[in-house]
């Protein structure tokens, strides 16, 4: 039905795209560059609604430019990007209608530092849904729990662990009920003893059903949670497979290579 | 027994010298002397000195009738009026400038170092220009210049540059008209608190509403409205109680409305132009200072840009930005004392200078002088203190 | 876009150049001037702005400015004059400075300059030394320089120094001299010592609490009463004292800020190594405080620089004071503007380009540490 409307709005959006009812993301032919810098280079995925995709590559490979792409945290020069069959275009309203459906967690959380715990959460769902504060505290509460810190709700956050601080950003987003989550490396700015609390807490939100995007080396967390892993390499999508084919069959030389050194430790 | 043994181990008493309390005591006990001497030494020339002079000392002078006249006064002002009397209007002079030049200096400040931060190329760089070129030349020279060069060289008032029909710029200042109020206006001004305060309740009203159901208020078009609209309602109802008084040019002068005089007007100006160009500096190092990532989650939550500005942009960078900010304000406040440059009656003109050359009392002079100075630094570094504790993050 | 229809085997796919909107002229100017209707206003404005203000400015000063002759008749006055300057720009060099002596302070510059370039050559070594002979060797060279009277020359009395040179005496000396009292007062600050503390943050905050035009006054009024009977400092002296003081102020807060960046560590090193305070101060902490706080130095100089404008005020003929002096002469009356903008000039390059050199330096110094 959704679709429907927004064609009706005047949205451009390919057969193509109009025929997948399910798909909760399209990316299709999707270049950037940065300057001269080709950063993606036609970028076609799909991801289905519920699916838990792992994105995976060297440095500078283009993966967090490209789920960037998808809240448009970065803007792409060409190809098109539907969310939830609304396309991402110069338009604002659009955009921000499609932000308030996809939540992000950052590699350095960037919780707000004047704001409690508790602002932080109820921020956006007083500010952008509407919500009554005490209903959007109240259900603030609720996913603190769920991330298992509601005792830390009236601390700020320099006051937190990293692990801390990184679930309660999971947490901010969740607040605002999105369809997709983004995870730009979440656990890499993590000290190791605080990787798994963070991770654990991932793992139940993949069960909860979310529909997921992960940029993380955590090879573990793909193995368990993930229906595809990508590969990704100068802007490129090498390889997509289902997990278990990824890892003990990998195609590409490329991702032999990148496989042996993120294992060899 | 333990005690004992404790007594056997303890090491031999060192040396008087050696022993750190000793020397702590020593070296406070030896400046302390010295800061004493100094000062003895000092006080003892002086008042050698002044006796040999014949200067008087004590501060009964500022009982004495001070004799000369002021040119711009606030504070009721005669030639038969005190020397104390004469130090008010200095003050109130210098704070009149201040305020006026902490005014206009934030409001241009602020758009200078947004300006310095906008996409736009041009702007930038104009602000860039702006920026550079006002904060590498003296402030003196600025005061010369808008003085001597451009406003003492203005035409006559026949020729006035006239701005909006109301204004009129020429060598004997700034023409403007003046309020009159009539019979009447009361009932203006107490329109306008109850405005205000109407205001103040609905913004306060407003957000309790959106706490409690969510839904959002226009409070800026409403209040507005309110602020605007109440007053001229009252005045309307009133019988316009309120006019102004237009400078009207008779002869050779103009008669009627204000006039703000060519000192005051350069003072000012020069002051507020080169306070703005560090002002844009604090502000756009306080913008800069917010991380990027904290734009990012905002928009990822989906506030919109406005929101992002208000909620977690503006407040973090206040934080940077207030205190360098009062210490800009002290410095304008320091740097109003060049006024003197220039012939306009503040403080150190009148007081440090006409005062002190009449009475020879220059030891109390000076020194209330400075006192004056370091009561306003003293107010401003405490709010300042206070402010950083208030809003001191919260770390670890 | 036709690159689109083509595909690639993964992993092969060719960098592209960027759509011609992204790039050259156009993109440029796309995305830096016309990327929104309010930008596109903006760029409107800013450009009208600069259509109203540069145009007349360079007719003035160049196209329409008279450069010939020695007499005010030589201008036209449609321009700027700037035979004004050509005129009197003895005086604004060098004051009253006898003329057959004026190659005293050239020669003076010369050596200050000769010292400094090494200092801006990175390969060059022992740039401590060089900085200990400017900071300590160069002022007394300069003083018999300047004044005289040592190997037979004419003493130069100082109410003949005047111009850009007094300027730079003054603002030098006062940076100079504010150093070692701005050190002391920030170790004192620092001191875990209540009484030398105390003393040292009053004398610290009444400084920088005041104007320097009340500094000014106090050194011109009160010195001579504080004076033994029969003692009199002339009155360039006076307003020396009195900047050094107040710069000193200032001067030990950006010390402070040097000391404060140490790590505790440092302290404990040295303090492990066996060294007292004076040790642990003169060969630990300092050099690397002071080192720290250059930048700071030279900003505090700029200001300094800028201040010493004041001096006019207490009837010091230096650089700004010449040119007002200049400006009122019968002979040239009606000039100011032009002597404003030349001195509005050179301070702006001076301190412009000593700003650029602290910015550079403070680069330098966040990448090595």
């Amino acid at each position: 039905m959704r679709e429907g409307t927004m064609v009706e709005a005047g949205t451009k959006v390919s057969s193509a795209i109009r025929g997948s009812g399910d798909a909760m993301v399209r990316m299709d032919g999707v270049h950037k560059w940065y300057g001269q810098f080709h950063v993606l280079k036609d970028i076609n995925l799909t991801v289905a609604k519920g699916e838990r995709i792992v994105v995976c590559g060297p440095s500078g490979s283009g993966k967090s430019t490209m789920i960037r792409c998808i809240n448009r945290l970065e803007e792409h020069q060409s190809g098109h990007i539907v969310v939830d069959g609304v396309e991402l275009t110069n338009d604002l309203k659009r955009i921000e209608e499609v932000r308030r459906e996809v939540g992000m967690v950052f590699q350095h959380f960037n919780l707000f530092p004047h704001l409690t715990v508790l602002e932080n959460l109820a921020l956006a769902p007083v500010w952008v849904r509407q919500t009554p504060r005490k209903e959007a505290e109240e259900s603030a509460m609720k996913y603190l729990e769920r991330v298992r810190i509601p005792e830390q709700a009236k601390k700020y956050p320099g006051q937190l662990s990293g692990g801390q601080q990184q679930r309660v950003a999971i947490a901010r987003a969740l607040c605002m009920n999105p369809k997709v989550m983004l995870f730009d490396e979440p656990t890499s700015a993590l000290d190791p003893e605080m990787i798994k609390e963070v991770l654990d807490v991932m793992v139940e939100l993949a069960h909860s059903g979310m529909t997921m995007l992960v940029v993380t080396h955590e090879m573990g967390f793909a193995k368990t949670v993930a229906n595809r892993v990508i590969f990704m390499d100068r802007g490129e999508i090498i390889e997509e497979n289902e997990p278990g084919e990824f890892f003990t069959h990998p195609r590409s030389e490329r991702t032999k290579l990148f496989l042996s050194q993120i294992l060899a430790h | 027994m333990a005690v004992e043994r404790v007594a056997e181990r303890a090491p031999a008493r060192p040396p008087v010298w050696n022993d750190p309390r000793f020397r702590a005591i020593f070296f406070q006990a030896l400046v302390l002397a010295l800061v004493i001497g100094v000062g003895a030494y000092l006080v003892n020339n002086t008042l050698t000195n002044m006796e040999k002079r014949g200067i008087a000392s004590g501060f009964g002078f500022l009982g004495t009738t001070a004799g000369f006249s002021i040119s711009t006064t606030l504070v009721p002002y005669t030639e038969e009026s005190t020397y104390g009397r004469a130090f008010l209007v200095g003050l109130a002079n210098t704070l009149l400038v201040s305020v006026i030049g902490v005014f206009f200096a934030t409001i241009l400040g602020f758009i200078v170092g947004i300006a310095r931060l906008s996409r736009n190329w041009l702007v930038a760089k104009l602000a860039a220009v702006y920026i550079e070129t006002l904060r590498n030349i003296p402030l003196l020279l600025q005061i010369f210049f808008w003085y001597f060069a451009v406003l003492r060289n203005l035409p006559s008032p026949r020729q006035s540059f006239i701005l909006f029909d109301i204004f009129y710029l020429n060598i004997r200042g700034l023409n403007t008209p003046a309020p009159v109020f009539e019979e009447g206006f009361g009932w203006v001004l107490l329109s306008a608190v109850v405005a205000v305060a109407a205001a103040v309740s609905i913004v306060r009203w407003a957000r309790r509403r959106r706490e409690e159901t969510g839904r959002p208020f226009h409070t800026v078009y409403t209040s507005l409205a309110i602020l605007f609209g109440l007053p001229t309602l009252a005045t309307l109802l009133a019988g316009s109680p309120l006019h102004w008084e237009y400078a009207v040019l008779e002869g050779f002068n103009f008669q009627g409305g204000m006039v703000m005089s060519p000192e005051l007007v350069a003072l000012v100006f020069s002051l507020s132009t080169y306070t703005a160009s560090f002002i844009g500096e604090i502000v756009r190092a306080g913008i800069m200072a917010v991380n990027r990532g904290q734009t990012e989650a905002a928009y990822a939550v989906g506030l919109s840009p406005g929101l992002t500005l208000r909620l977690v942009v503006i407040p973090q960078a206040l934080r940077v930005i207030i205190p360098p900010l009062t210490s800009q304000y002290l410095n304008l406040t320091k740097n109003s004392s060049l006024a003197s440059a220039i012939a306009y009656p503040d403080l150190v003109l009148v007081f440090a200078g006409t005062v002190l050359n009449q009475t020879g009392q220059a030891v109390e002079i000076i020194a209330i002088t400075m006192a004056v100075y370091l009561t306003i630094s003293l107010l401003i570094s405490m709010f300042m203190n206070w402010y950083n504790r208030k809003m001191a993050l919260v770390e670890r | 876009m036709n690159d689109r229809a083509q595909t690639y085997l993964p992993g092969t796919h060719p960098d592209l150049p960027p759509p011609p909107s992204m790039v050259g002229v156009y993109g440029w100017l796309r995305a830096n001037l016309f990327s929104s209707p309010v930008n596109v206003i903006l760029t409107l404005l800013a450009a009208y702005i600069i259509y109203l203000a540069f145009p007349p400015l360079i007719q003035w000063v160049f196209i329409n400015a008279d450069w010939q002759g020695d007499t005010r008749e030589a201008c036209r006055r449609e321009g700027a004059c700037w035979v004004f300057v050509k005129v009197w720009l003895r005086q604004f060099m060098y004051g009253r400075y006898p003329s057959t002596e004026i190659w005293r302070i050239n020669t003076a510059y010369a050596i200050l300059a000769l010292g400094m370039i090494p200092m801006f050559i990175p390969r060059v070594r022992g740039k401590a030394w060089i900085a200990a002979f400017l900071l300590f060797g160069y002022p007394v060279v300069a003083y018999y320089l300047f004044y005289g009277s040592a190997f037979g020359q004419v003493v130069v009395e100082t109410p003949l120094w005047g111009g850009l040179f007094l300027t730079l005496v003054i603002a030098s000396v006062g940076i100079v001299g504010s150093l070692p009292i701005g050190i002391v007062l920030a170790l004192g600050r620092r001191s875990r010592l209540p009484i030398i503390q105390s003393v040292s943050i009053a004398f610290i905050e009444i400084w920088r609490g005041v104007p320097l035009i009340t500094v000014l006054f106090m050194a011109s009024v009160m010195f001579p009463l504080f004076m033994p009977e029969g003692l009199t400092i002339d009155r360039l002296a006076r307003a020396l004292v009195g900047v050094m003081l107040f710069s000193a102020a200032y001067m030990a807060e950006v010390v402070r800020g040097g000391l404060q960046a140490i790590p505790k560590g440092q302290y404990e090193a040295a303090q492990a190594l066996g060294l007292n305070y004076g040790k642990m101060m003169a060969l630990i902490i300092l050099p690397q405080a002071l080192k720290l706080v250059i930048p700071g130095i030279v900003n505090t100089f700029i200001g300094l620089f800028k201040d010493t404008t004041l001096v006019l005020i207490i009837g010091l003929m230096d650089f700004l004071g010449t040119i007002q002096s200049a400006g009122t002469n019968p002979q040239w009356l009606g000039f100011a503007i032009e002597g404003y903008v030349f001195s509005a000039l050179v301070f702006w390059v001076f301190c412009f380009g000593m700003s650029r050199y602290s910015q550079h330096l403070e680069r330098k110094l966040r990448t090595t540490h």
